[in-house]
């Protein structure tokens, strides 16, 4: 009952938000309305007793990538101000495809077989994800951190070159 | 009707909190901000309301209070009203992992989490927001610079804190608050097992441990934007920075806000670094209070003594000098736990 009145509050905590981020004409409110939506998503993941992520996704997400977000936008010329219209004239044919698209996820949600497992989650799954990044998954991980530093080193050399 | 149950204890714990935040925090902090400052420039500061002006705070607030609430007439009035809220909601959640020491047979702590250490520095980073709202929305560019200000700055320092943080975290092999204060029982006098000396078996550690604690305090000052990192609110080149625009109680929320977020570092090096609530002879909460406010009282010494770094040196400092010495720390405390 408590879990079930959790869900619907952080569905909506999500959802709203996220409506408000597609359709607002206000660029910066749009990208605002992000951060209720990632704690909503946050709220989720606590939920789902996954608390090491749910603390990853507020300081990450919420912290750190909705701050980028609202700071590059209010940089730019169109960021402030300006009303936009975030749809373009093909709304109809839009709707549609993303109305097929929503079914077909539906209809595959709703048929796939979602195993339980039994049992009890340990008292704290850090020291779990920190070594299953270290041994299983050391590949993805890797792979991850060289993006991130490319990206990093692609950056300082934009950056530099105005000089 | 468990979980009613939980929502009527959640709501009584963030009242308690709210009104510690407001008395100790704000109050409090202001008072002895404006008295030591008195004293490191040779004045007396506030006297005249109550005895030695302890009541000077509580006068202003009143002040504050009745103060009109004026919304600039171009500002975005939703997010120009909803700023503080946040900022004085996000410092409020980081409250709720500190422990204050034991009590009644049991710590007390609103919560103790197991991602506690997480909870905190992610609570820190979303003040950010805050601070970029409330100073976009206010349109005005002095609001705005302080603004961009902050956010180039708490996001540069978020790294170097989470890094030190990672120190503690990895000798204690815990994230909870209360499971590293715990494990910095015992030793000398009750102080030879806090973790700026390192660990008992390890001495090794004790250079490791103390230049996090450095790292920490150092990053926390930049985080919470006072001197010498104040340059988000300057008042001398940006008239205040991002709350330039605020009157009356949303000002106050604002300081409130950022005195609470003050004071929680302070607590949080007290348990990181300083044993939390252990320490000889006195019970354990009087020793979290005397840490926290030695603490405080070390902030207030550097904003009365320092000048404000520019923008450059404060991002230098940050990318060249902490970042890179928190990931050495990391690497160097865990070759010598291994």
């Amino acid at each position: 009952m408590g879990e079930l009145a959790a869900f619907i509050i952080l569905a909506i905590v999500t959802l709203l938000p996220a409506v408000v981020v597609v359709t607002s004409r206000n660029l910066v409110r749009a990208a605002m309305s992000l951060i209720p939506s990632f704690l909503g998503v946050t709220g989720l993941f606590v939920l789902l007793q996954a608390e090491f992520v749910a603390g990853i996704q507020i300081l990450i997400y919420a912290g750190a990538i909705a701050v980028l977000i609202l700071f590059v936008i209010m940089l730019t010329q169109g960021g402030t101000g300006t009303a936009l219209r975030q749809v373009n004239e093909q709304q109809l044919v839009g709707g549609l495809v993303a109305g097929a698209l929503t079914i077909a996820l539906l209809g595959l949600l709703l048929r796939t077989p979602w195993p339980l497992v039994a049992g009890t989650l340990p008292r704290s799954n850090v020291a779990a994800v920190g070594g299953a990044f270290l041994t299983n998954f050391i590949l993805a991980f890797e792979i991850s951190s060289l993006v991130l530093l490319v990206s990093l080193v692609g950056a300082l050399v934009i950056a530099r070159r105005e000089q | 009707m468990n979980w009613f149950l939980e929502i009527v204890k959640a709501v009584l714990a963030a009242l308690a909190v709210f009104t510690f935040l407001a008395v100790v925090g704000a109050m409090l902090g202001v008072y002895l901000e404006r008295k030591i400052s008195g004293w490191i420039q040779s004045r007396l500061g506030p006297k005249h309301v109550g005895p030695q002006g302890l009541l000077q705070t509580i006068a202003d607030t009143v002040k504050l209070l009745q103060k009109e609430n004026i919304v600039p007439s171009n500002a975005d009035a939703i997010t120009f009203n909803v700023a503080p809220l946040m900022a004085v909601v996000a410092a409020l959640l980081a409250w709720i992992i500190i422990p204050f020491g034991p009590a009644f047979g049991r710590v007390l702590v609103v919560r103790d989490i197991n991602i506690g250490l997480l909870f905190f520095i992610g609570m820190a980073s979303l003040i950010v927001i805050a601070i970029l709202l409330g100073g976009w929305s206010s349109n005005n560019k002095y609001a705005l610079l302080g603004g961009f200000r902050s956010a180039s700055q708490m996001i540069s320092y978020e790294i170097p804190l989470a890094l030190a943080v990672m120190v503690p975290i990895m000798m204690a092999g815990t994230m909870s608050t209360v499971g590293i204060v715990e494990a910095q029982r015992g030793g000398w006098l009750g102080i030879g097992n806090w973790y700026i000396f390192g660990l008992p078996g390890n001495r090794g550690l004790l250079v490791p441990g103390f230049l996090a604690f450095v790292v920490f305090l150092t990053a926390a000052t930049a985080e919470v934007n006072r001197v010498p990192f104040d340059l988000p609110e300057a008042d001398s080149e940006l008239v205040g920075g991002y709350f330039t625009e605020y009157t009356g109680m949303r000002f106050a929320l604002f300081q409130l806000g950022e005195y609470a977020e003050a004071f929680a570092m302070a607590a949080l090096t007290s348990v990181l670094f300083l044993g939390g609530w252990h320490g000889p002879w006195l019970p354990g909460i009087v020793w979290f209070f005397i840490k926290m406010f030695a603490l405080v009282f070390f902030l207030i010494w550097v904003r009365w003594t320092y000048p404000r770094l520019r923008l450059d040196q404060l991002l230098n400092l940050s990318w060249k000098g902490l970042v890179p010495l928190g990931f050495v720390l990391v690497l160097v405390t865990g070759w010598l736990l291994v």
